[in-house]
């Protein structure tokens, strides 16, 4: 379903990786692996468009990225990045601002999500045991919070495919098993055949990664 | 020309200005005094403004007797370039095209403003007619000048100290629009400030220079009162414009239509 054909990233004049591709299949879990300052993460910013590729090209659904409204390809494909970046104000409504942008009003297919689940959302939250965060100002919140909250955005959202950044960097090993069987479910939740949904992941944590991930592709070999 | 004046008011010779030139001593002290290191910078400014005003006397004297309009519209043309370019200078950050940016908003605003004044509210005939032209569009172009350097750089700072929220916003699905409106509402406000707050207190706390100098220079201090209004309404118009222009061409470059903030272009 998404698809990267022989693309490279350059920062300045160095190749962090070239001639870079991969297909991600319906229903798979695919690993990004690669030291860091490898460029894992400007890969999952390019498969969202918010970073243009030196060359390659990347497509959704045999339809390159060119030809998407990004709008649109973003509520298919989500990603979910290390820092949530959360503006002022509560949990809630940090969580309900997806909702209130035009692509999601228009009642576009990608979502389930016309509305904000708020007792979704706690519950979810619950799980990841961060009970009553839903009013509480963003400012108060740890890093492992704030990450749970982005991790949880993103739940709500139901896209077809997940890019997660390090989603547990921030939280302790328990929590991040929770996190592991929620990113499963939400899997088995698509639909059948080519509908089913699919994850890109990043994590420093190699065992993470084997658990989660049916494959692994490794930057370090797609350098110059 | 300068006789059919000279009635009005007392003139200032340049040895009355020698005398004056004392009251610059006190600053000067001050600084050596209290070793502010301003010494300097002092000097060069007061001789800088002593030699612009001078300079700019002869013009303003050349261009007043003039009977040409391109010459006056060629004056004020050069003044709008001058106050795009320097609004740039004072911003931190700079893009691609920023000068342009500045340049197109404040000649286009300016003019237009200027223009709905003169032939509009004062009907002043010829149109061109450099004094009224001049002084207005000059008072204009400063405040201009200061709302468009404000709010270009309380965008541009949004644009990368927030960099963070506005991308994560664009991956949830936000337009480009849904992304920036924030940082282009905060920077419209900031560069609303100083005239807000310039007409909060005004004729109270300040009294501005425009209607002083028309006191000084004889008129009846009710007509000096009423062309200060109208100022200050042309102003009003004139900062928001500004700086609604310039901050959507500076939007329009920095985030593309697709939408992805072209952090690259800033620098």
């Amino acid at each position: 379903m998404l698809t990267l054909r022989d693309a490279g990233r350059r920062v300045g004049d160095r190749w962090l990786w070239r001639h870079l591709s991969f297909t991600l299949e319906p229903g798979e879990s695919l690993g990004i692996e690669g030291p860091s300052g490898s460029g894992k993460t400007l890969l999952l910013r390019a498969l969202v468009g918010l970073d243009r590729l030196d060359e390659g090209e990347a497509a959704l659904d045999e339809r390159p990225l060119e030809d998407w409204d990004l709008t649109r390809y973003r509520c298919r494909v989500l990603l979910v990045p290390q820092d949530p970046a959360l503006e002022e104000g509560t949990v809630e409504e940090n969580l309900r601002l997806p909702f209130t942008f035009r692509v999601r009003r228009d009642g576009h297919r990608a979502a389930k999500s016309d509305d904000f689940d708020r007792d979704r959302a706690r519950s979810l939250l619950e799980r990841l045991g961060a009970d009553d965060l839903l009013d509480r100002p963003v400012r108060d919140l740890s890093a492992g919070e704030r990450q749970r909250v982005g991790f949880v955005r993103a739940m709500l959202l139901e896209p077809r495919i997940l890019l997660l950044d390090e989603p547990s960097a921030h939280v302790d090993p328990g929590r991040a098993e929770a996190m592991e069987r929620m990113v499963g479910e939400w899997k088995d939740g698509g639909g059948e055949g080519e509908d089913r949904r699919a994850a890109v992941w990043i994590s420093h944590d190699a065992g993470q990664l084997r658990r989660v991930t049916d494959r692994r592709i490794s930057l370090a070999e797609a350098g110059p | 020309m300068s006789s059919s004046y000279s009635s009005l008011y007392l003139e200032i010779g340049w040895l009355d200005l020698a005398l004056a030139a004392t009251l610059l001593a006190v600053s000067l002290g001050l600084s050596l005094t209290l070793r502010l290191g301003l010494s300097k910078s002092l000097l060069v400014a007061s001789t800088r403004m002593i030699v612009q005003l001078w300079l700019v006397g002869f013009v303003l004297e050349w261009v007043f007797t003039t009977e040409r309009p391109v010459v006056i519209l060629a004056m004020a043309l050069v003044m709008a370039a001058v106050a795009g370019v320097a609004a740039v200078h004072r911003t931190r950050r700079r893009f691609a095209g920023i000068y342009w940016d500045s340049l197109l908003t404040i000649l286009t605003v300016s003019f237009l403003i200027t223009g709905f004044t003169v032939l509009g509210v004062l009907r002043v005939d010829p149109w061109w007619d450099p004094q009224y032209l001049i002084p207005l569009l000059g008072m204009l172009l400063g405040n201009a000048l200061t709302g468009i350097s404000l709010a270009l750089d309380r965008f541009l700072e949004g644009c990368v100290d927030r960099r963070d929220r506005l991308e994560v916003r664009m991956t949830l699905g936000a337009t480009r629009w849904e992304a920036a409106g924030g940082e282009i509402r905060e920077a419209l406000r900031v560069a609303l400030i100083p005239t807000v707050n310039s007409m909060m207190v005004m004729g109270i706390v300040s009294l501005p220079g425009m209607m002083t100098g028309q006191i000084l220079a004889g008129a009846d201090p009710a007509d000096a009162v009423r062309y200060q209004i109208l100022i200050l309404m042309m102003i009003a118009a004139c900062v928001s414009l500004a700086s609604f222009g310039v901050v959507s061409l500076a939007f329009l470059r920095l985030f593309s239509p697709r939408p992805r903030l072209r952090t690259e272009r800033l620098s």
